[in-house]
């Protein structure tokens, strides 16, 4: 039973999920011509070619970084393509057509039935850009003066707003992967929160029109102006898989006078069979930056895919008494390797940041955790607190835990907190003894471990964040 | 209590296990019948605690021989799980800590899970919460236990109330207490062996694994088994206890070498 949803779960490519692209696809191979077609087919402005040029040059002297905790075999940059024109998929005609296997998997998710057939490949057209919810969600927004677009539709309908904050967080030269992604990025999403204005709903990328072929070097940028306020979530808890095995995102959030961002994440990508081969590359560089004072960047992540995750959703607190927060779960098994954390940088006065991580590894994963906690000399008055634990399922696996910390402000307070646990065979024989089964015993263990994370996601995305845990781990015990 | 009329509910004969290849336990036989309180005493590392887990079937041992039905079955054809579902219960020795889980939760999908299986109504919190409250009377417990984890930073007595709580809840044929009197103040033995005692039955059975006499002086044992060296050497009723008490455990296994049982098998 537990080996069949196991396989449910981790399933390889299957009919109902292929993407077949058509021709328009760029040979493979990077150069500024490769990205000059890029800049060409979307006709972009000037500018944005002259970001991605930039961006370009800069990658060419950088090199892949050693330090994570993590191993892969060389990437051969030249042999990705990188442009393929957005056409639409191969669709299925009718949820009967879907592998029935998959939405025994959608069932036990409890994913919506609309999301169903959209996670599912199946035409959902008529469901998402009729007059039904899209619209009506996108017209709602509209009414308060909320942009949540497209980053390509945005470039060309607010090209002075995405000009203004583009690269403001992530400079183009900030990291290996970010500076590929700043040239060669395709798509992704754009979200402005003008002033004063609280947006009415959690924005989701699950309702955001056109998002389908956002590709593996996918973009977001999200602005709170003074006072603003916004949830955004991103990803689903379907498992999804993908052709490109390199996934390089940028995103970046930028949070004016008292305004409030919160980012949720629940990232389930193809992992690789049980031996580790096929699974998503996901390197990506998340930041936000608390520019004026009394804001608020909250990161919370629920990573459960990808063969490797190279991640650090980080908080630059510029603005005094700014607040920085991250809270993660982070569950690796088979093969999975996860290097991940986040960096809170204090510039501003009073400023404050939380950090609440949990790991878990199971079979014979890696799972790291990084943390950077930096005091600059102005940040009087800033605190952080840092919790970090680890939880070990069975003794093929591995966790790590890298805190850094830099303190140059002699007023600012640094706490760390770090435990390391193992579900073992007697606390399992203790729940059995009581009647209760290694599944549904774990899945409670790992909920009690995971409670401080799953509090800070909205309520269905908790829901839905506890029942993937417990099938990513079921038949890793007992 | 003894009842002419009773059933037979664990049958155990000949039963041999071992722990990372050493045998351990070495041909235990016992009956036990519904009604009845038996004490399993004897000295440290004599395998009586190794025989309670056996029976619950904790995944360290491996059995080596013999039989044991339980309830008319097969008790080694069930799984842990599914022998705690089928009224079999184990007081832990060392109770164990789970952090992150309260303890009204873990109470409620044990008392649940086991409701299921008797085609029985599930509770939902609120019902659940004012059920546990009255079974938490018996044992003078504190409410605040709910809402903690289960058993993280209980102290020895707290832990031992908490299985005896659990056993109120279950409702067992057959509950095992293994040492549930150790750590245990005055009163909090008193309060545990009247919880045991309200909870025995005609229709149920109680083991109590025990080194002490202490605990028979609240609970009494219609039998006393003595275990040394992985075999129950001797058998008796109630005064066997307090004639441990006076005289140790040592010429009850001399006299069980004397009754002629190969000398070779005896602490081999």
């Amino acid at each position: 039973m537990s080996s069949i949803l196991q396989n449910l779960v981790n399933q390889p490519y299957q009919h109902g999920f292929i993407t077949e692209i058509e021709s328009d696809v760029a040979p493979a191979g990077l150069s500024e011509d490769t990205i000059r077609l890029i800049s060409r087919k979307k006709n972009e402005p000037e500018w944005l070619l002259e970001f991605r040029l930039k961006a370009y040059r800069q990658w060419l002297t950088m090199e892949e970084p050693g330090w994570p905790n993590v191993k892969y075999p060389k990437i051969n940059f030249q042999a990705i393509s990188y442009y393929s024109a957005p056409k639409p998929k191969n669709k299925l005609a009718s949820m009967d057509e879907v592998d029935p296997e998959l939405l025994r998997t959608f069932e036990k998710l409890g994913v919506p039935m609309n999301e169903r057939a959209k996670l599912a490949g199946v035409a959902v057209d008529v469901i998402f850009d009729s007059v039904s919810v899209a619209t009506t969600y996108k017209a709602k927004l509209a009414q308060v003066g909320i942009i949540f677009c497209s980053i390509s539709e945005a470039v060309r309908e607010h090209p002075e707003l995405v000009r203004q904050y583009l690269g403001s967080v992530v400079p183009v030269g900030d990291n290996f992967y970010a500076a590929l992604n700043s040239a060669v990025f395709t798509d992704g999403s754009f979200c402005f929160i003008p002033k004063g204005v609280k947006c009415p709903m959690d924005l989701s990328t699950y309702f955001r029109i056109n998002t389908e072929n956002s590709g593996q070097f996918e973009r977001t940028l999200i602005v709170a102006e003074e006072g603003a306020s916004v949830s955004y979530l991103e990803g689903c808890t379907a498992p999804k898989f993908d052709t490109n095995q390199l996934h390089a995102a940028v995103v970046e959030l930028i949070a004016l006078d008292n305004a409030d961002i919160k980012y949720s994440t629940v990232q389930n990508w193809y992992a690789g069979d049980e031996n580790g081969l096929g699974g998503i590359y996901n390197f990506v560089t998340k930041r936000g930056l608390c520019k004026g004072v009394n804001s608020r960047i909250s990161w919370t992540q629920v990573e459960t895919g990808s063969a490797i995750t190279w991640k650090y959703p980080s908080c630059v607190l510029r603005g005094d008494n700014s607040v920085g927060e991250f809270y993660s779960v982070a569950l690796t098994n088979h093969h999975q390797q996860a290097d991940t954390g986040t960096k809170m940088v204090h510039i501003g006065r009073n400023t404050r940041s939380t950090i609440v991580s949990k790991g878990i590894s199971a079979g014979h994963s890696s799972n790291s955790y990084r943390g950077l906690v930096r005091m600059t000399p102005a940040a009087a008055g800033a605190r952080n607190y840092s919790r970090c634990d680890s939880m070990l399922i069975g003794d093929q696996c591995s966790a790590n835990t890298f805190p850094y910390i830099q303190a140059s402000n002699p007023a600012a307070m640094v706490e760390h907190e770090a435990s390391t646990s193992k579900i073992g065979e007697d606390q399992l024989f203790y729940f059995a003894q009581r009647g209760i089964g290694a599944e549904e015993a774990v899945s409670m263990i790992i909920n009690g471990f995971c409670k401080d994370v799953f509090q800070q996601l909205p309520m269905e995305f908790a829901v839905e964040a506890t029942k993937l845990l417990g099938l990513k781990l079921e038949g890793s015990v007992g | 209590m003894i009842y002419q009329d009773s059933r037979t509910l664990l049958a155990v004969r000949d039963l041999r296990a071992t722990v990372n290849g050493t045998e351990i336990l070495k041909g235990i036989d016992l009956s036990v019948r519904s009604g009845e309180v038996h004490a399993i005493m004897g000295p440290n590392g004599s395998g009586k605690s190794t025989f309670a887990k056996v029976l619950a079937g904790h995944p360290a041992y491996a059995v080596s021989g013999g039989e044991v039905s339980f309830d008319g079955g097969n008790l080694f054809e069930l799984e842990p799980e599914t022998r705690s579902r089928r009224g079999m219960f184990l007081g832990f020795q060392y109770p164990i800590e789970i952090p992150g889980v309260a303890n009204s939760q873990f109470l409620r999908l044990a008392y649940n899970t086991l409701q299921a299986e008797r085609g029985k109504e599930e509770l939902d919190p609120l019902e659940f919460d004012d059920f546990v409250r009255e079974k938490m009377k018996l044992l003078e417990m504190n409410p605040d236990f709910l809402d903690r984890s289960v058993n993280e930073g209980f102290s020895g007595g707290e832990k031992k109330r908490n299985e005896i709580l659990q056993m109120a809840l279950l409702e067992p044929k057959l509950a095992i207490l293994d040492e549930t009197d150790s750590g245990l103040d005055i009163d909090a033995l008193r309060i545990v062996a009247n919880g045991v005692n309200h909870l025995a039955t005609r229709d149920n059975a109680i083991i109590l694994v025990t080194h002490y006499q202490r605990l028979l002086n609240y609970i009494k044992p219609d039998f006393v088994h003595v275990m040394d060296a992985g075999r129950i050497v001797k058998t008796g009723g109630s005064e066997l206890a307090l004639e441990l008490e006076a005289r140790g455990y040592d010429w009850v296994s001399a006299e069980f070498i004397a009754s002629g049982t190969p000398k070779a098998e005896v602490g081999a």
